[in-house]
């Protein structure tokens, strides 16, 4: 894992420090509300429905047990004793209190972590896929590029009032965990002719008006990443929209210029930047990639796996997948129970899942934007101990990739943006799929619910979404069909008109319904859709 | 009825004013007829409240019932954790949200 160099320990530092002193102006009256807003908002301190909220920056969803049990001594000591773990790959206390602020962050700080810009119109944090390093059919570690696209757009001058909010994705493998294509920018690591490198994708992203970022270059040499990317920031930076929030990400200007014009733009630019040698040093690259090194695996781990505990079988089958190193795995804890809120934990169980990673998976967790943690380095032979453990603690649930293993934006419970609430819906869903037996009959079925049109629970992507809409003062709920986050990146289309929650619910049933009884061989629920079409489950659905 | 609402500066507490002073509790909210704006800007500047603004309520038996489920939300607590609402030892407090 990447660790601070003295820059990085010190910007963090001094920004902790400054925001004490403007959090101590604020409570004296030196600064009004307007004033200080933009610098709270700067260190990711929201005013949400019912108090402060604080969103930690996760870079590429990777951090140490060190880390995660700071996030569990914030969550008992700052907060309501839990934190929720986002789609973004970070983490929300929701109940913080102005005045404890810059103690917390200056606590954060002691174990290299932040908040700064988890909110603003700046570059956010950047992610990444949750198996990075671990990975079978990753042809690079993504990892030393997050890590480098952090330090480039951390205080980036140039870019701290973009348009708009910027995210960017950054994966290695064909298989797309990080939702990339659905990314301001989307960045995968390839090989052309033996040469390391990396496509680029710009434009996508969810929101109001969705949008799968194409291709617009498909080679850029890995040493100009940095001067590709700035490229491509600074065509949006000199002509997004500004007057207009709702047309201000760079979808809407890619869309608008149309692709030929925007990349002819950023072709330009980039050969402009290359006269101007910004590359990162071979050396800073070095150093960085070193962090990221494999850890010391046990070459002769054993691939032998007793799995004669039908639950353990189970899990390993749902929740494990292969490792690139012999007789190691990756695990995903699911912080998906049953009648639970997806994503929450609490601060026992972050600290116990900080414990398992220092036991048995080399210090290291994930953060996943289906919000559930991954110990990403597990030896196969300590597969059934660490079940055991998580058990005990219910983080068992074997339901990776399954119905009930949804996404959930805070929704109108949390949330001052949401017009309607998404947890009680993914809480009640998960209740009338308990049956683990169903759940693998419906195979891999991604839910996932949004509280509004800001799409922060991926319901455009979702095989089957969920949209919070208000009518008339009271929750209504759209369904859509035939997203998806993955390589295969679709938008969903929605059924027809909404319903009442136990509406939705009842309408996600007979779309299941309907998929078992189409469904031809192995097809999951998202090819058996795209071979039938919206028809055949909206007739089901309306009648 | 109208009612004012806000967040308390340090603590960031849901609060609405009462006549006098700030309470969390919406049972004590009062009507402030045409006066909001007023209040609003007083109490903002002497900061014993943090980004204040006017409701539409009804009055019931049990005080103030917010317009809007938002404020209402706001009033009780997330209605998916009970006990981090005003109201822990009710049950059915949720209902009042709906």
């Amino acid at each position: 894992m990447y660790q601070y160099d003295q820059y990085d320990q010190q910007m963090v530092d001094t920004r902790v420090e400054e925001f004490r002193d403007q959090v101590k102006r604020r409570l004296a009256g030196d600064l009004t509300e307007d004033q200080f807003k933009p610098l709270r908002l700067m260190n990711g301190l929201y005013l949400q429905l019912h108090a402060y909220m604080l969103r930690v920056a996760i870079p590429y969803g990777t951090l140490n047990s060190k880390q995660m049990r700071m996030l569990g001594h914030i969550a008992r000591t700052y907060d309501r004793d839990y934190g929720h773990f986002t789609t973004r790959q970070n983490i929300q206390y929701n109940w913080i209190k102005l005045e404890d602020a810059p103690d917390l962050l200056a606590d954060l700080a002691s174990v290299e972590m932040h908040a700064i810009q988890t909110s603003g119109n700046c570059i956010r944090n950047i992610s990444s896929d949750q198996y990075a390093g671990a990975a079978k059919d990753e042809i690079a570690d993504p990892r030393p590029w997050a890590e480098i696209l952090r330090q480039w757009s951390s205080f980036h001058p140039e870019f701290s009032y973009l348009p708009r909010k910027f995210k960017i994705a950054v994966i290695a493998s064909d298989e797309d965990r990080a939702a990339m294509r659905l990314h301001d920018i989307g960045i995968q690591l390839v090989h052309k002719n033996g040469e390391l490198g990396a496509k680029f994708f710009v434009g996508g992203g969810m929101g109001r008006t969705p949008m799968i970022a194409p291709e617009i270059r498909d080679f850029v040499p890995a040493d100009e990443l940095i001067s590709y990317a700035e490229a491509c920031l600074r065509v949006y930076n000199r002509y997004g929209r500004r007057d207009n929030k709702y047309k201000a990400r760079i979808k809407i200007l890619v869309h608008e210029l149309g692709v030929e014009e925007y990349t002819h733009q950023v072709e330009e630019e980039f050969a402009h930047m290359k006269t101007l040698g910004l590359n990162p040093p071979v050396e800073e690259l070095a150093r960085i990639t070193e962090y990221f090194a494999d850890p010391a695996f046990d070459t002769g781990a054993s691939d032998e796996l007793d799995l004669s505990d039908p639950d353990f079988n189970l899990w390993v089958d749902q929740n494990v997948v292969e490792h690139k190193q012999p007789g190691y795995a990756i695990a995903t804890i699911s912080l998906k129970p049953k009648g639970g809120i997806p994503g929450d934990a609490s601060s026992a169980q972050i600290d116990l899942m900080a414990d398992l990673a220092e036991q048995y998976s080399f210090d290291e967790l994930r953060v996943t934007h289906s919000q559930n943690i991954v110990l990403p380095h597990v030896r196969k032979n300590d597969l059934y101990a660490l079940w055991q453990k998580l058990d005990e603690a219910g983080l068992a649930p074997a339901n990776l990739d399954l119905i009930t293993d949804s996404i959930a934006c805070p929704g109108l419970d949390y949330c001052s943006l949401a017009n309607a609430r998404s947890i009680p819906l993914a809480q009640k869903i998960s209740e009338r799929f308990a049956d683990l037996g169903r759940q693998r009959e419906l195979g891999e079925l991604k839910l996932k619910i949004s509280g509004c049109i800001n799409a922060c629970g991926h319901h455009h992507a979702g095989h089957i979404g969920i949209l919070g809409v208000d009518r008339k003062g009271t929750e209504n709920y759209q369904l859509l069909l035939g997203g998806s986050a993955a390589e295969d990146t679709s938008l969903a289309k929605i059924t027809g008109p909404g319903f009442d929650e136990d509406g939705v619910i009842d309408a996600i049933e007979t779309v299941t319904d309907v998929y078992l009884e189409e469904r031809e061989g192995d097809e999951r629920f998202i090819d058996t859709y795209r071979r039938v079409g919206m028809a055949r489950f909206k007739e089901a659905i309306y009648g | 009825m109208k009612i004012l609402t806000g967040n308390d500066l340090k603590t960031g507490d849901v609060i609405w004013w009462t006549g006098s002073d700030w309470s969390r509790h919406v049972e004590n909210a009062v009507d402030v007829g045409e006066h909001g704006e007023r209040i609003l800007h007083e109490e903002e500047a002497t900061r014993r409240v943090n980004a204040p603004y006017i409701i539409d309520a009804e009055q019931t038996e049990d005080g103030p019932r917010p317009a809007h489920i938002k404020d209402r939300v706001r009033a009780l607590g997330p209605t998916v954790r009970p006990d981090l609402t005003l109201k822990p030892a009710d049950p059915e407090a949720g209902n009042w949200v709906i």
